[in-house]
């Protein structure tokens, strides 16, 4: 596996532009971070990218479903989808993070598994399948984690009817 | 009882299937063990508790892959630390190994944790954690809540530190906000999370001496927490669950006397740790039981994203607080506590002595406590004060507004992390310019933890298997969200 230079890899994707959250800048102590936004082919090389140039830990990895907020903002030639995986990495060295965004498009929720890269997502990515649904291709063990196995639909997704879950034990026998 | 023959009654007249709604999981590759004969009413019960492929399968029923994962050997390591995948011994029958499950009522499992443990006679081979008994939806909760409401759900997480649940969040949502917090806020923020780590660790001794069998230190370990949460419910109003750190600054400010309060709590704190010390750190039995056992590498822990504590024993000195500085921690002393080993016992040290760098900390606090106001003075995200709303019909009005509608956030995303006593508590936060948070994603350290439990069991005992799962020292309401 050649790893490519992060370097490159961002700059072949959209550029990193600065965290969006504004006023952080202005918050005494905090870093900024970088926000990346690779392609879906792209995403594990670029997360490989930036393990090898120093960032040893996968901090965070969730999904999000833009469904019902579809407008946001997204830097230029990034084409919005529904999902995104929102990958944060941590480099203890250099004491900074580093925010991988990556657009999945509803019809087709599959992404590649950063398990190989880094085998503290195996957990992350269960529980981002378990609550949305997002497929980790190559993942070892692509089973709920929070739901139970039966469930149906993804929870955290916007479509989900909230208050129209049928009870889960109904059919249950009684106490007595 | 009654539950069985209730349901051998549903199978006596005549139904194949004891439950129409109940769904029978599809018969998942290495279940069909837990699958009993024909016996109905055993299987009714399994529908209805068992998790399926989710659970630990049989050694035979496991692909290679998957049974190098669980023990930890596929993990990115260099070479002569990483488990050699042909020491594995895979072609291990069947028969030799018992698969026995731990939980999720065990009294030694801090909650509803379930390990399916292998064993070979008494080692444990495999382990895998099953989560998810206490799931109850906080993250969707989050998106219906105002960001006004958002610390009263976060708070229930991670009941043992409610506050640096309610802290992470707050920050987040001020980072977005763009505010400028008051200087007294943020040290009524430090002095109350410090003091929480305090109890929060406190209760980890109690709770490990329990599970090593030494009681007393359990009645100590809540004796002495019981003094932080007095003091929590003297400023707070409540002993767990504060709601106290909000967006904006705190609830209330400190309650008159506190100096005081807080320096009896240190000095018997600080007293009774060299009591602590007397009945574990010398002890034989205790040396016996924890060094050595359940160790992990500084490669194992970065590559499964471990933090906090077990971090740290590894030999890693990453604080948080220390390296990337949030709130006023750049403005205080204190060490960051590093192990050698990643052992219990390095475990259990960095956090008897993290408890007295916190007391350390919260002395300086007391020093240095800044006049001025305890939140910030921005009449958006502010509601006014209770005296002006006797007097003005707009100061009602506001009020009335902040709670109902709450405030609206501008348009962005940001992930802010803090050192909970468990390691990095994130919150990944989503607005959309509205009063309600898009997404909010707390990554909680227990749950990311606990993925290093299968590595740290392996090759050890199943009576330290709960010593073991102990010092990870995982909080289910933050597993399970």
């Amino acid at each position: 596996m050649t790893a490519a230079d992060p370097g490159t890899v961002t700059a072949a994707a959209a550029p990193p532009v600065s965290d969006s959250g504004g006023g952080s800048s202005r918050l005494p102590g905090r870093p900024q971070q970088d926000v990346v936004f690779p392609t879906r082919d792209q995403y594990v090389g670029v997360v490989r990218g930036y393990r090898d140039s120093g960032f040893e830990m996968c901090a965070d990895l969730c999904g999000v479903d833009y469904l019902s907020h579809p407008g946001r903002r997204l830097p230029e030639g990034v084409a919005p989808e529904r999902f995104e995986v929102v990958v944060n990495l941590l480099s203890l060295s250099q004491a900074r993070r580093v925010r991988i965004r990556v657009q999945v498009p509803g019809s087709d929720a599959v992404v590649d598994s950063l398990f190989d890269v880094y085998p503290g997502t195996e957990a992350m990515e269960r529980e981002a399948y378990d609550l949305f649904g997002i497929v980790f291709a190559g993942h070892p063990d692509m089973t709920r984690i929070l739901m139970p196995e039966d469930w149906e639909g993804h929870p955290l997704r916007k479509d989900y009817g909230v208050g129209r879950v049928p009870v889960q034990f109904k059919g249950a026998p009684g106490p007595r | 009882m009654s539950d069985v023959k209730a349901t051998a009654a549903t199978d006596e007249s005549g139904a194949p299937e004891p439950h129409p709604d109940t769904v029978v999981p599809p018969p998942a590759s290495g279940a069909q063990f837990l699958q009993p004969g024909p016996g109905g009413e055993a299987r009714g019960l399994l529908a209805e508790t068992s998790e399926g492929v989710q659970e630990l399968s049989r050694r035979s029923d496991t692909e290679p892959n998957e049974l190098r994962r669980e023990v930890g050997a596929v993990l990115r390591l260099p070479e002569g630390v990483a488990i050699d995948p042909s020491d594995i011994d895979i072609e291990q029958s069947d028969d030799e190994t018992m698969i026995i499950n731990m939980g999720p009522q065990h009294p030694s499992t801090h909650g509803v944790l379930r390990l399916m443990l292998e064993l070979d006679g008494e080692t444990v081979l495999r382990t895998k954690p099953v989560v998810g008994y206490l799931h109850t939806g906080m993250e969707k909760t989050g998106e219906e809540l105002t960001y006004v409401q958002g610390s009263t759900n976060v708070t229930r997480m991670d009941y043992l530190s409610p506050l640096h649940n309610e802290l992470v969040l707050s920050l987040a949502v001020e980072a977005l906000l763009g505010v400028e917090m008051p200087p007294r806020s943020d040290w009524i923020r430090m002095l109350m999370v410090e003091l929480n780590r305090v109890s929060s660790h406190l209760m980890w001794l109690a709770t490990n001496g329990m599970d090593l069998g030494a009681t007393s230190m359990m009645i100590y370990g809540f004796r002495e927490r019981e003094m932080v949460l007095a003091f929590f419910e003297k400023t707070t109003g409540l002993r767990m669950n504060h709601n106290f750190i909000r967006p904006g600054g705190t609830a209330a400010d400190l309650p008159d006397g506190w100096e005081d309060d807080v320096t009896i709590i240190c000095d018997t704190v600080m007293d009774r740790t060299g009591e602590y010390d007397e009945l574990f750190t010398g002890q034989p039995l205790f040396r016996q039981r924890s060094e050595g056992v359940g160790t992990l590498s500084a490669e194992e822990a970065l590559a499964l994203s471990l933090t906090g504590p077990l971090l740290r024993s590894t030999g890693v000195p990453w604080d948080l607080r220390r390296s990337m500085p949030y709130l006023r921690y750049d403005e205080v002393d204190f060490d960051v506590i590093v192990g050698t080993y990643g052992d219990n016992f390095d475990r259990y040290s960095i956090r008897l002595n993290e408890v007295r760098e916190s007391i350390r900390i919260i002395r300086q606090i007391v020093e240095k406590m800044p006049a001025g106001d305890y939140r910030v003075q921005d009449k958006k995200v502010t509601p006014p004060p209770r005296g002006r709303i006797d007097e003005s019909m707009e100061a009602l009005i506001h009020h009335f507004k902040v709670f109902t509608e709450g405030f609206k956030v501008p348009e962005g995303e940001v992930y802010v992390a803090i050192e909970s006593p468990r390691g990095e508590l994130g919150c990944y936060l989503v607005a959309d310019g509205s009063p309600k948070a898009y997404r909010m994603h707390i990554r909680g350290p227990s749950f990311v933890n606990l993925q290093g439990l299968p590595v740290m069991m392996r090759g050890g005992l199943l009576a330290d298997a709960v010593a073991v799962c102990s010092t990870i020292d995982p909080v289910m309401g933050e597993v399970d969200r």
